[in-house]
């Protein structure tokens, strides 16, 4: 599984990143979890805004620090 | 191209459904304008319409939007329908007595007439909102 936190770097996209990470601990799966901040490559993604969650391919969550228990009920479901 | 992040301005998303005929294009040249004027920010319906996941979950997550529809038929509500999008605002230019034809030349006073309307319908869904909620879609809290 591969998930991206796409933001730039603000204090919201490192809060993301920490509940990503966490979420996935907590899960105790297999993930690889990268952070872009590359803002042409988030242009990539069609995302109005950051932070940004993306779980293999599909963005999950725009412009809001997503909970680790919504995080889990996506990457459990794959 | 994704909003600044921590940028206060342009969290309203404009979406116009940009169609071929004069309310179709005036409804894109007042988003147009209205994005240069920092009011909001258009945003691409055509993403939306082809699920594309970034640009579907964008529209679902951001508090503060509006649709514009030249005319009855309403693609750009029936683009929000299909993808269980919640329309937020909406506004169709017909129903501001603008007729629809094929003349392309868009009229400046037309422009400013829904701009006006765009902004009325925006400005008075803004006041309803809560502030918790208003305050959720911001990039830093």
């Amino acid at each position: 599984m591969e998930i991206k936190v796409l933001g730039p770097g603000c204090p919201k996209c490192e809060a993301t990143e920490k509940n990503v990470r966490e979420a996935v601990t907590e899960a105790g799966l297999d993930a690889q979890v990268e952070k872009v901040t590359d803002v042409m490559e988030i242009a990539k993604y069609g995302v109005f805004g950051t932070p940004a969650v993306v779980v293999d391919g599909e963005v999950k969550s725009v412009g809001k620090i997503p909970g680790k228990d919504e995080i889990k009920a996506w990457i459990e479901k794959q | 191209m994704p909003q600044d992040c921590c940028a206060p301005e342009g969290n309203i998303m404009i979406l116009a459904c940009s169609g071929g005929s004069n309310v179709g294009q005036l409804s894109n040249q007042a988003a147009v304008e209205l994005t240069q004027e920092r009011f909001g920010r258009m945003f691409c319906l055509a993403g939306i319409g082809g699920h594309l996941s970034g640009f579907v979950q964008s529209a679902k997550d951001i508090p503060k939007m509006v649709a514009i529809d030249g005319c009855s038929l309403g693609c750009a509500k029936a683009i929000l329908e299909h993808t269980e999008i919640p329309n937020k605002n909406y506004l169709v230019l017909t129903d501001l007595g603008i007729e629809k034809n094929k003349d392309f030349k868009l009229k400046r006073e037309d422009i400013e007439k829904v701009k006006e309307a765009i902004r009325e319908v925006c400005n008075q869904e803004q006041t309803s909102i809560p502030m918790a909620e208003a305050g959720s879609g911001s990039c830093c809290g």
